[in-house]
């Protein structure tokens, strides 16, 4: 066994697609660009090839470190490397930032040609179908024509479902870990008041706020607050913070007292020093609009009667922004139609946040997935 | 495990080429890739522990992680050929749940237990002690297993829940048993479905 290491100084890369998108929402993008990074080596026969999709706030900054900078580390890091589960010895992973993001893919604060100013509020909404597609095109573009797998989290799961949708042929493993079929009514509930938070903020400016050269930072530091709840369990934050007070004692004021409340606050500034406030909202809507057995009647058996992938599924115990029910549904949709199914439930005290983490029987399961794929 | 692999063999002589197949508290999965590579199977295995989970998957089985417990509510009715459930009813609480949503599941079960009459088992017991043995490996201290009945107590549980028996077999150290299996059978395995 060799020792799991990291794959080292990486680089971000960038191609240009001058072919218009089309997109769910009846919009269209003349020309964009995506941001990806790459990790091992496409082998010969292409057939190497593992598309990781990025979840609410990543980024195609999955694995490795900037050069001068080993502490901005790619946000799946644990799992891809040499020796690691996502072993890039044997696979080609590709990392890309979706559409209407901020890392560098065309996205809101791009230059609208039409403008010559940022999109901003004009920027198209996106699915996660759109994404899926423009996805497509870079592997077109890498001249890889069948994933050996696409896997995601959380969203990012949702995308390596959607391509067993859309590319049934194109795609011969799909990881679907923390994810769903849908988001409840809850799930929306979050998103809506995440974006009030940010929408209602007078330095949004409805979406233009570029033009001003403000951010609306207290609307999106709401929003990633109660993200952040959502994210952890109530045992990770009673084990986290518990009611710890900062100054040992009940002072009687609005500041930061309670331990969770410095935390949230933290992550809430720290995150709207950098989001886009215009992502969050095209994205926490693309999480709302996806459901791909809308256009079935709503059953997820017919939705998934495309698909021709084996799968791995993958949920956390307490995860209860996308609990295991969820998972089963997928996994129940699944066996309906006969497909080549494992599912993990695995027991976790961290919430949704769980697929981030590396926990020995969650990575066993990879590991042991990921080593029987061939390529 | 000679007991555990003949077990699995005749098993497998039960299972025709191309059926799909359910296996629960499938281990690590041994048994379903016997059927995946000489009968071509569509099989999935149900199991709780994670270690079994990642043997599962490091033996490219399907493996679903459910809890025997909560039934199989996510099955459809008569999607599987045989439901197969190879020395872990005596582990499950609900004995009669199980039998049932398997047969519901199923067009047909496959039960196989560890004999408490078996009669090593019984002169334990004559000797003052719960029986260990190749079948029954725990102390009563440490045993997973939470029923512990016979083969003439399954049969009269089948009887009395309308349960169909085709075939039973009991059998020892790798050989059938022809005779008083409830005496000599250290292992017996049923063949079963819905009557009517």
């Amino acid at each position: 066994m060799t020792q799991p290491q990291s794959v080292g100084v990486v680089a971000p890369q960038s191609m240009r697609f001058t072919e218009p998108l089309l997109l769910k929402s009846g919009g269209r993008l003349d020309a964009y660009e995506l941001v990806y990074e790459t990790y091992g080596q496409l082998n010969a026969a292409r057939s190497n090839a593992v598309l990781v999709c990025h979840a609410l706030s990543g980024s195609h900054h999955v694995a490795g470190h900037y050069g001068g900078n080993a502490a901005d580390v790619g946000w799946w890091d644990n799992l891809i490397g040499p020796g690691k589960p996502l072993d890039t010895r044997k696979f080609f992973v590709i990392g890309v930032n979706n559409l209407g993001g901020c890392y560098g893919s065309t996205g809101p604060a791009s230059i609208n040609p039409a403008s010559g100013a940022p999109w901003g509020a004009d920027f198209p909404f996106v699915s996660v179908e759109d994404w899926v597609c423009s996805q497509a095109r870079l592997a077109d573009a890498l001249g890889i024509e069948r994933f050996a797998a696409v896997v995601g989290g959380s969203l990012g799961g949702m995308q390596a479902l959607s391509w067993a949708l859309q590319y049934p042929e194109r795609v011969a493993h799909a990881g679907v870990i923390a994810a769903a079929p849908k988001l409840s009514a809850e799930n929306i509930a979050f998103n809506e008041v995440a974006r009030q938070a940010i929408l209602t903020d007078p330095e949004f400016h409805g979406g233009n706020f570029y033009a001003h050269g403000v951010v609306p930072e207290r609307g999106l530091k709401l929003a990633r607050m109660l993200g952040h709840i959502t994210y952890l369990s109530d045992d990770a934050m009673a084990e986290k913070f518990g009611r710890n007070l900062r100054h040992g004692k009940q002072v009687f004021s609005y500041d930061v007292e309670f331990e969770i409340e410095s935390y949230l606050r933290h992550q809430g500034k720290k995150f709207a020093g950098f989001f886009d406030a215009n992502t969050y909202l095209l994205t926490t809507k693309a999480l709302d609009y996806f459901d791909p057995a809308f256009e079935f009647g709503g059953l997820l058996p017919a939705a998934l009667a495309r698909a021709a992938a084996d799968f791995l599924v993958i949920s956390f115990s307490t995860d209860w922004r996308f609990p295991p029910e969820r998972s089963r549904e997928i996994v129940g949709a699944l066996l309906h139609n006969r497909r080549n199914v494992s599912y993990a439930e695995i027991a976790s005290d961290a919430g949704h946040d769980s697929f981030l983490l590396d926990d020995s029987h969650y990575h066993g399961v990879l590991s042991a997935y990921f080593d029987r794929i061939e390529v | 495990m000679t007991a555990l692999r003949y077990d699995h063999q005749m098993i497998a002589g039960w299972i025709a080429p191309g059926e799909t197949v359910l296996d629960l508290g499938c281990g690590d999965g041994s048994l379903l890739q016997h059927l995946s590579e000489t009968r071509r199977v569509l099989g999935y295995g149900v199991e709780k522990d994670p270690d079994n989970i990642v043997a599962c998957v490091a033996n490219g089985v399907n493996v679903l992680q459910l809890d025997l417990e909560r039934g199989l509510a996510g099955f459809e009715d008569d999607f599987f050929d045989h439901v197969i459930m190879s020395l872990s009813l005596q582990a499950v609480h609900n004995t009669v749940g199980i039998l049932t949503e398997m047969l519901r599941v199923g067009r047909e079960a496959v039960v196989s237990f560890p004999n408490f009459a078996y009669w090593r088992h019984r002169q334990a017991i004559l000797n003052g002690h719960m029986p260990v043995s190749e079948n029954l490996p725990y102390q009563w201290f440490n045993t997973p297993n939470v029923r512990f009945f016979t083969i003439a107590d399954f049969e009269s549980l089948c009887a009395m829940n309308g349960i169909a028996v085709l075939e039973g077999i009991g059998f020892d150290e790798g050989e059938v048993v022809a005779e008083e299996p409830n005496f000599l059978a250290s292992v017996a395995l049923y063949r079963l479905a819905r009557t009517g």
